[in-house]
Formats: C-alpha cells, sequence, structure tokens
C-alpha cells in the first residue's frame, strides 16, 4: 500500500519566487488496485508521479510503502524497494538493446525465453525486437511498450505510468489499452497508478482521483467519479471523426 | 610453438578472443620474436627476407578462411616497428584478427607500431578486426602507433572493426584507403580512454572509382583528463558514396576533437558527415535509476552498451 501524508512541492520561479505545484497533498493507494489520477494540464499529475519515483524531492511531507517512510530514499533505493516507474517520453538509448533494459530491470541474469515473455505481454514479436537497440529508430509507440515490458519484467510492488498515451498515435493507443486491461487482470498483491485524462484509461480505473492546482479535489470510485468527468478536460476523448 | 606466459595468454585472449590455439592460420608475435605460425592450403605467412615483418597470401577463391596475427608485448622498454602485408587473392571471403596487448609493470616506454598493408583483389570480401589492450602498473607508458593501408581492387568489400578500450596510454592510429570501382568499405571503430591517455585517429579515404563507397563510424569515450582527436577525410573522385561520422560522449575533464571533413572532386560524389560530442543524457542515468541501478552502475550500463 502507498500512502502520501501532506506532501508539498514547489519550484523556484524566473523571479526566484516559491512557487508551489503540490499542496499538502494526501492519498492513499490500496494493494490490488488501479487508481487513474487525473487533471487538467498544468495540475501537478506527474510531478506529483515523479515525487512518488523519487525523481523529484518533496519540500514537506511523507510517502509510505507498506507502512515504510520511503521519503528520503534516493530513485535507486525506491526502485529496489518495489516501485516501477513508467516515463512518459520513454528514454532513447544508443547503443543499449531492448534486451538490456529487460535485463537490467529484471535484476537478475535474464533468459532470453524470459525476456520474449515480456515482449509479447505488451504485443510485440519478440524476435523482431530483441536485439534492437532501444533508439530512435524505434517509434514513439514501440519505444512506449517496450517501457511497459521493463516495468513488467520489475515485478513491482507498485507501478507509476506517467501519462501512457503521450505521443503515441490512435492505433497504438486502442493497442496499449488491451495491454493495460491484461495487466489489470493480473495484479495482485501490487498496485497501479496510471496518469492520464484520457476516457478510454479511466474507463479501466477501479479508483479515479482528481488533481486540480495541486490538490486532489475528489477521489473514489470509478462508477462514482467518470460520470462527473465526462466533457471536462480531466476526461479526453479522442478525435470524433477517428471513432 | 613457444609456451606462452599466463600475461601473453591473457593479452592474446582480450585481443583476438583465443583461449586457445586457433584453427587455421595464425602468427603469434611475443616480446619481438615468432612464437608460433600455421600456414594452411589456401594461406600460406612468410617472413620477409630482411625480418621486418610478414607477408600473409590469400589464394584466390579461398572462402570462410581466417587469420590470426596477434601481437603481445610483456618486457618492459621494448619497442618495435612492424611491416605486415596482406595479399587478398580475388573472389575470397576471409576474416583476419589482429591485435597487438601489452602488458608494461617496468618503468620504461613499451611500443608495438605495426604497418598493416591491405592488397585487395577484385571481388574479394574481407573482415579485419583490430584490437589494443594494455595492462600493467610499471610507469612505463604503453603506445601502439599502428599504420594500416588499404588498396581495393574493383568490386572488393572491407569491413573494418578497430577497439581500444583500456590500457593504452598513446595512439595515432593512421588509416588510408583507396577504392576502386564498385569496392565497399565500412570502418567501425571504438575508442575509450582514461588516465592521462592520448588517442589520435586519422583517416583518409578516396573513393576513386564510380559506384564505390565509403562508411567511417567512430564511437568514443573519454574519461578522467584523456584527450582524443577524429580526424576523417573522405575525398570522393567519382560517382560515389562517403559517410562519416564521429558520436562521443565526453566524461570527467576529457577533451575531445573532432575533425571529420568531406573532399569532392566529382559533382556525381554524395558525401556526408557528422560529429556529436555531448555528456551522458541525465534522463538515460535517472531511467535506469528507475530500473534499480545506482548511479555508477547506471553509467557503465549507458558506456558498454554505446561502445557495444
Amino acid at each position: 500500500m502507498l500512502e502520501i501524508k501532506g506532501l508539498s512541492f514547489s519550484v523556484k520561479d524566473e523571479k526566484g519566487e516559491n512557487k508551489e505545484i503540490i499542496h499538502e497533498l494526501d492519498l492513499k493507494v490500496e494493494d490490488n488496485r488501479l487508481l487513474v489520477i487525473t487533471g487538467p494540464n498544468g495540475s501537478g499529475k506527474s510531478t506529483l508521479a515523479k515525487l512518488i519515483a523519487g525523481i523529484e524531492k518533496p519540500t514537506s511531507g511523507k510517502i509510505l510503502l507498506d507502512g515504510n517512510d520511503i521519503t528520503e530514499m534516493s530513485i535507486t533505493e525506491r526502485a529496489r524497494n518495489g516501485i516501477g516507474f513508467a516515463f512518459q517520453q520513454p528514454v532513447r538509448f544508443k547503443g543499449i538493446k531492448v534486451f538490456d533494459l529487460l535485463r537490467i530491470a529484471s535484476g537478475k541474469k535474464l533468459k532470453v525465453s524470459e525476456a520474449c515473455g515480456y515482449l509479447s505481454e505488451v504485443g510485440l514479436c519478440a524476435r523482431d525486437y530483441i536485439m534492437r537497440e532501444a533508439n530512435s529508430s524505434l517509434s514513439g509507440g514501440e519505444l512506449k511498450r517496450i517501457e511497459i515490458a521493463t516495468v513488467l519484467a520489475r515485478k513491482c510492488r507498485l507501478t507509476v505510468f506517467d501519462e501512457p498515451e503521450a505521443g503515441i498515435d490512435l492505433w497504438s493507443f486502442q493497442n496499449l489499452i488491451r495491454v493495460f486491461q491484461a495487466l489489470r487482470e493480473k495484479i495482485s498483491d501490487s498496485s497501479m497508478v496510471i496518469i492520464s485524462h484520457q476516457e478510454r484509461i479511466l474507463n479501466i480505473a477501479d479508483e479515479i482521483a482528481v488533481l486540480s492546482d495541486g490538490r486532489i479535489t475528489a477521489k473514489g470510485s470509478k462508477d462514482e467519479i467518470f460520470p462527473t468527468l465526462i466533457g471536462t478536460e480531466a476526461a479526453q476523448d479522442v478525435c470524433a471523426r477517428l471513432k | 610453438m613457444v609456451e606462452l606466459t599466463e600475461i601473453q595468454k591473457r593479452l592474446i585472449a582480450e585481443v583476438a578472443d583465443l583461449h586457445q590455439v586457433p584453427l587455421g592460420a595464425y602468427n603469434f608475435r611475443a616480446n619481438g620474436g615468432l612464437a608460433g605460425r600455421n600456414t594452411t592450403a589456401n594461406i600460406d605467412i612468410q617472413s620477409k627476407p630482411d625480418g621486418s615483418g610478414i607477408d600473409i597470401r590469400i589464394k584466390p577463391g579461398t572462402k570462410n578462411e581466417s587469420v590470426h596475427i596477434p601481437v603481445v608485448l610483456s618486457e618492459t622498454g621494448l619497442k618495435e616497428t612492424v611491416y605486415n602485408d596482406f595479399f587478398i587473392g580475388a573472389d575470397s571471403d576471409v576474416t583476419i584478427v589482429a591485435g597487438c596487448g601489452i602488458d608494461n609493470c617496468g618503468s620504461q616506454d613499451s611500443e608495438h607500431d605495426g604497418i598493416h598493408r591491405f592488397f585487395v583483389e577484385k571481388g574479394a570480401k574481407v573482415k579485419y578486426v583490430e584490437k589494443h589492450y594494455g595492462s600493467g602498473d610499471g610507469l612505463g607508458k604503453r603506445i601502439l602507433n599502428p599504420v594500416t593501408e588499404v588498396y581495393m581492387d574493383e568490386d572488393s568489400s572491407m569491413e573494418m572493426e578497430m577497439v581500444q578500450i583500456k590500457g593504452v596510454d598513446s595512439t595515432e592510429r593512421t588509416t588510408l584507403a583507396e577504392l576502386k570501382k564498385g569496392a565497399s568499405l565500412v570502418v567501425r571503430e571504438r575508442l575509450m580512454t582514461h588516465g592521462e591517455q592520448k588517442a589520435l585517429s586519422v583517416y583518409k579515404v578516396t573513393l576513386y572509382g564510380d559506384g564505390s563507397s565509403a562508411d567511417v563510424v567512430s564511437r568514443s569515450v573519454a574519461r578522467d583528463d584523456s584527450y582524443q582527436k577524429f580526424d576523417a577525410c573522405i575525398i570522393g573522385a567519382a560517382s560515389c558514396k562517403g559517410h562519416t561520422e564521429c558520436d562521443s560522449i565526453i566524461m570527467d575533464r576529457g577533451t575531445i576533437l573532432a575533425v571529420p571533413s568531406l573532399e569532392a572532386r566529382s559533382v556525381d560524389a554524395a558525401l556526408v558527415h557528422e560529429a556529436a560530442i555531448g555528456k551522458i543524457a541525465g534522463e538515460q542515468i535517472t531511467k535506469l535509476m528507475t530500473l534499480g541501478l545506482d548511479e555508477h552502475e547506471a553509467e557503465e550500463e549507458i558506456i558498454n552498451g554505446f561502445l557495444a
């Protein structure tokens, strides 16, 4: 279980003044749950994701994983304690192969057959990808799926996906939804947090939290929250013509 | 075959991936003398009459054979210059593995300067691998100054893999190539320097024949206080294609000078050069840290991948 207590985060703006992005935020993610955090652009969603992964350090407040305080832990320590993070824009590497990323993620001597398993879970034919470099020769959609495969290989207690739909085409997005649906069915003794304002992702959530100006303004079950969001910036549909 | 010492065996394993005597033709040179040689029906190796090096002759049509010519130096203060000539017969397809390992535990400099000339006949295909490696903690420097000359006849092709990852204090590598009609040359250089090492790498490739092509790509990492210079010039004197690229990671207080250049002597020469130098991207380290590596491990993975 992830617990966030009184978390605040601020940065200095151009004038050198403190600008608060997250205000004394409280949030709980129970085990075996999929929580989608939505909200308008600039509401602090991605910052919150980075604070959970340790990429940003909070100005005050606490983050607990299974009751242990992880607030002061580095990115590495958090990762080793079971936090997974999928980047909004997957990082490209010259020379590092898809297999290498999966090997590093698994934290052990990975068999090729195991690596292939992770790739097929995200709908990629392993034979075509496993020895390819994770560089600019891959499309946004391909990189996104590889990013998700690396997170799967980690088998985390809690995985945070930062806007998984960003930067990919509609075709890939539809496949991505299927991947998340499959993941949703498999979570046991772990939990997932997805940052997204796409209707279709909100639709597979157990719970939805709405973030606005760095505060949680609503949180509840999907059935409770989802209807209130339709037609707002917090629940965007794909272009009507493409339906 | 002369019995090799453990240090010599280790050096050979580093530069030629050899853990035992290889199949096929080979010539081992250790501390300035011949340590072993084998020839085959198609590949002959002879010492030059003046003792300055060896001639390697590969018969036309030889397929899927290999030649290993590793050199090891494990005595301090040894300085040698060796001239090796390769005559590669028409339509053959061979792999040549050269490499030099120096272990210098003493206080005097050790130096090996190998001058390799390749005469690649019509339609022949060559894969050439050259690795450099240095070890030993003496004050004496480990110096390697290889010169490679490649003369490529019509429709021949050559792929050169040049690797220097560790332990060589000073190196000045010069590679000259001339290509006739339809010939193609691919060079992949991988270099890492550390400490106060200095590495200069000069390429001059002239495309004389129509349909010839050259692709010279270097990937390098400069750590600590080391210095690297990559100077590659492709000259297009016909309807040809040339590409040169230098991609480097700079770390610590390293210095990298990249000077890719092109000279077109024909309106039909299509020539391109690229160079990029930068530090390891912070987001790459962050990503690997989210996978459980610490900062140092992440850096090593990035460098190993980049130079793989």
